[in-house]
């Protein structure tokens, strides 16, 4: 049983720790804000990087699954059913305790449907949605999948801001917490320190997941995808059902990313799916390195948590072109080329076949 | 009469206006190592790919043991046992020499997306399994020393040895070679032409594309001739020798 | 609907689908020399429109336009110098993430040398409210200007193209640029010319609709969508099929607002670009074995 595979999670995780304590140590609560936000782009980002460093598929548009899984959650949970209070469907509901009272922000009863089911009926959603698109998407290439992707999320943005009930320009606000074996996901400043480990706790699983990904039977599949589509056909693997799920998988975390921080916030708005931060998105996987994992993480935490609190200024969006630009131009592998564990598993088996070798070889090697 | 491990009838295939491909038919023994030669532009390569999936046929019939393979997607034909090599070489570059060969035993293996995510413990035993069969197909290939190197680092040699061990890997009955020779000198090939007598030896079934002619006429036990798409003879390497057609074609008038 | 509202619409369709048309225009010189998709080419008509807004104010218009234009191609060939030349067989995703960056970049440039506030270009002739009756449609004689100009580019492209040593040139670089360059052409030189003439057409263009759309730093990326619709609509690589398109899908989007609430309007093209991509990313004009066997 390998665990040293399991160490980076386990930095990370203590590090996680060890970054709250000296916060709150400082009286500096609020950054945890900013950290929190940043791990629930991040699990954007792992999405992402399975999509793009793995399967080899560009997506310009993930942002569109986010604003998906985030408004379906928002509509649901604050919808006011309170009108049909007395049909039979209603208080069907009622009895299953998918739909119960509450009270809103300026202290009217509401009733709404529960965050469990909007988060179930948001990922469901979010799954056909992207089966209807990756379908189509997964066949096409290059430039035209580019553009296939960025129309997605355009369409997207241009449906949220343009319809009623999904708050239009102004977005859906009201969003209750999401209860979480006795936590709270929510904005509440009392709060904040246990919403950062909900958070965090969620990347970390997120990571453990990709990672098992990476390394079992399909990661494989995926990464020899990556590295020439004809030949792994030719060697079984069904190239458009592995894009296609790697497409609906990276859709989920987008998606699971998109609820939470909508709950987290209380509100969500046309600004998380514009063209501009699916291209954020992006960015960041690039200049973590396209399969870099960590690499990626990294970045997202950095660039994420400098652009919420402002550093950027109004040059935000500049600063992520001119990131792009300069990784693509001079680094296109990349800025962390970290060794990273697939050397240290290389080198592994190096040792195992060199133990294993039968009979030496007579003839030089060329 | 038993049905042949392979069979192709009146396959055909145009691009455009050429006719790449043009009524071939011939039928592949099992056990047999059979070879298809010709000029360039023969057609060779695009007979293979349309036997291998990735090119649809306009026209014909791919058999295999009698059932008909036409149509099929590659990642299909593969897991029915029909495996293949590139004539450039396709090897997933970034993957280590070992990983190479993992791919290729895919097929024969199942862990999926779910099973993968959550690291379900009989996947580990399937992993351990795979890793053990991959290494003793590069054991026996030569390849065992370079087991961790990134594969785009091998010499050339030795990566159209690791397409063939990632072929192998499949566990195919039948096995296609595109130019398994290309690019290697007189020893190279020699070590290829003992390779594909060994792997005839372990019961998988070769058919090869080749352009060095002292390997075809060593070790096969029939050969087809294609000029401009059609088949113009086929037999034993002795007749093809002697074969007046196959003659003019190589040492004078038309070429392809 | 009445004849008049059908003509009204008409005029609006083949007004912005000539627009359009010329986006695509644009796309498909670059693309022919250089099989990169400035994804760009929206912000040239913004640059355009912009600079010739702000000297405007200072020039006779004809000279600001003229200006306008002049100084468009020079940032086109800044961009082939500053990032384009670097590319030696990138790959496709690498293109089209640099593109992308490029497009965002000129776009928080003129962000923070103009704000972010709605401007207008004078009309050429006339103003605002001057309006010509044309079977009982009422419309600005600006509309008349777009569509003259947008003629009178495309056929002095086709001249160029067939009749000048540079546009031929253009023409064999995109056939083949090594037996091109094996002539003696200077490929490298004919990247930078695709660059600028792209960004010439692109700035005319802008400062011909700017009276009637007006202009704002970020209109550029949904004018490049749209005109990437067209140009793949026609066909990637084909001016004259990409005429017809742009007049398509202009006609459409025009129509669509005699149906659509106004919000949609925008979603009507990306829609048609799914839908092409989807079934026929060849194009309605487009060779369909020919795309298939492209680069991606």
């Amino acid at each position: 049983m390998r665990l040293g595979k399991y160490i980076p999670i386990l930095t990370v995780l203590l590090l996680v720790v060890a970054i709250q304590l000296i916060i709150s140590a400082g009286g500096a609560n609020y950054y945890l804000t900013q950290l929190t936000m940043s791990a629930y782009y991040s699990l954007v980002i792992i999405g992402l990087c399975l999509l793009m460093g793995y399967a080899g598929q560009i997506s310009l548009g993930h942002a569109g699954f986010f604003a998906i899984g985030g408004y379906t959650s928002a509509v649901l949970t604050t919808v006011n059913l309170m009108s049909h209070a007395d049909s039979s469907t209603v208080g069907f509901l009622k009895r299953l305790g998918m739909v119960f009272e509450r009270q809103d922000l300026y202290g009217n009863t509401l009733l709404a449907f529960s965050p469990w089911l909007a988060f179930i009926a948001a990922l469901l959603i979010t799954v056909v949605i992207a089966l209807i698109i990756g379908i189509p998407v997964i066949r096409l290439r290059g430039h035209y999948l580019a553009m296939a992707t960025l129309g997605f999320g355009l369409i997207i943005y241009r449906v949220v801001l343009g319809t009623g009930f999904l708050g239009e320009a102004d977005g859906i606000t009201g969003v209750p917490g999401f209860p979480l074996f006795g936590l709270e996901v929510s904005g509440a400043l009392s709060r904040r320190v246990s919403n950062y480990y909900i958070a965090w706790a969620l990347v970390l699983l997120g990571m453990l997941l990709a990672m098992n990904l990476i390394r079992s039977r399909v990661g494989r599949a995926l990464r020899s995808i990556h590295g020439s589509e004809e030949a792994a056909g030719a060697m079984g693997i069904d190239t458009a059902r592995y894009k296609l799920a790697t497409f609906v998988l990276s859709a989920v975390f987008a998606a699971v990313g998109g609820i939470f921080l909508t709950h987290y916030n209380g509100s969500i708005g046309p600004s998380e799916v514009t063209g501009m931060k699916s291209v954020r998105y992006v960015a960041i996987v690039a200049v973590g390195g396209m399969d870099n994992l960590w690499g990626a993480l990294l970045m997202s935490i950095l660039l994420n948590f400098l652009s919420l609190r402002g550093v950027f200024g109004s040059y935000d969006d500049a600063v992520f072109a001119a990131i792009l630009l300069v990784i693509m131009l001079f680094f296109p592998d990349g800025l962390l080329r970290a060794p990273g564990l697939r050397h240290l598993t290389i080198l592994r088996q190096k040792a195992a076949a060199l133990l294993r070798r039968s009979k030496p070889r007579g003839a030089e090697d060329a | 009469m038993p049905d042949s491990l392979l069979e192709i009838r009146s396959l055909s295939r145009s691009f455009g206006g050429l006719k790449a491909v043009d009524e071939v038919s011939f039928a592949v023994p099992a056990g047999a190592i059979k070879s298809v030669i010709g000029p360039n532009g023969a057609g060779k390569t695009t007979l293979f790919n349309l036997i291998s999936g990735m090119l649809a046929c306009d026209s014909g019939t791919v058999l295999q043991n009698g059932r008909e393979i036409s149509g099929f997607q590659p990642h299909r034909i593969a897991e029915l046992g029909i495996s293949r090599t590139f004539q450039t070489t396709k090897l997933f570059s970034r993957m280590s020499v070992l990983e190479n060969v993992m791919v290729g035993r895919h097929t024969r293996t199942k862990a999926g997306f779910l099973a993968g995510v959550l690291n379900l413990p009989w996947t580990w035993k399937e992993e351990r399994e795979i890793r053990e069969r991959s290494l003793e197909l590069l054991d026996s290939l030569g390849l065992a020393d370079a087991a961790g190197e990134l594969a785009s680092n091998l010499p050339f040699g030795r990566q159209r040895l690791l397409e063939i061990a990632r072929a192998l890997a499949t566990e195919p009955s039948l096995l296609m070679l595109d130019e398994p020779a290309a690019g290697l000198n007189i020893y190279e090939t020699r070590e290829m032409a003992d390779l594909v007598l060994k792997i005839r030896g372990w019961g998988i079934t070769v058919l090869l594309v080749e352009h060095d002619m002292s390997l075809v006429m060593d070790i096969s036990d029939e050969i087809v001739v294609l000029n401009y798409g059609r088949k113009v003879a086929e037999g034993e390497p002795a007749e093809i020798q002697r074969d007046p057609e196959v003659i003019r074609i190589y040492l004078g008038g038309d070429h392809a | 609907m009445s004849f008049e509202q059908f003509f009204q619409y008409f005029l609006s369709g083949i007004t912005s689908g000539s627009m359009y048309a010329i986006i695509a225009i644009g796309f498909n010189i670059i693309y022919n020399t250089t099989g990169i998709i400035n994804f760009a080419q929206g912000e040239f008509l913004i640059l355009g429109g912009m600079i010739g807004i702000s000297l405007s104010s200072f020039l006779p218009l004809p000279l600001a336009i003229a200006a306008a234009v002049i100084l468009t191609m020079g940032v086109g060939a800044l961009i082939d110098f500053l990032f384009i030349r670097w590319l030696k067989r990138p790959s496709v995703l690498r293109l089209v993430i640099i593109t992308i960056g490029i497009s965002i970049l000129i776009r928080e440039s003129m962000l923070h040398i103009w704000d972010e506030k709605v401007r207008t270009l004078r009309h050429f002739t006339g103003t605002e409210i001057s309006s010509i009756e044309i079977l009982g449609a009422y419309i600005s004689p600006q509309v008349l200007w777009v569509l003259g100009i947008s003629a009178v580019i495309v056929v002095a492209l086709s001249l160029f193209f067939r009749l000048t040593l540079v546009g031929r040139a253009m023409r064999a670089c995109s056939d083949n640029r090594t037996a091109a360059r094996l002539c003696g052409i200077r490929a490298r030189r004919m990247v930078t010319f695709s660059f600028m003439l792209s960004a010439a057409i692109g700035a005319l263009a802008g400062c011909a609709i700017s009276p009637l759309t007006q202009t704002q730093y970020d209109m550029g990326s949904s004018l490049a969508i749209k005109g990437f619709t067209v140009a793949i609509l026609g066909g990637l690589g084909n001016s004259t099929a990409a005429v017809i398109a742009g007049l398509v899908l202009g006609l459409l989007e025009a129509f669509s607002i005699s149906v659509l609430p106004l919000a949609y309007i925008d979603a009507v093209s990306i829609a048609v670009l799914l839908v092409i991509l989807f079934f026929r990313p060849s194009g309605l004009f487009g060779n369909r074995e020919a795309s298939a066997l492209k680069e991606f």
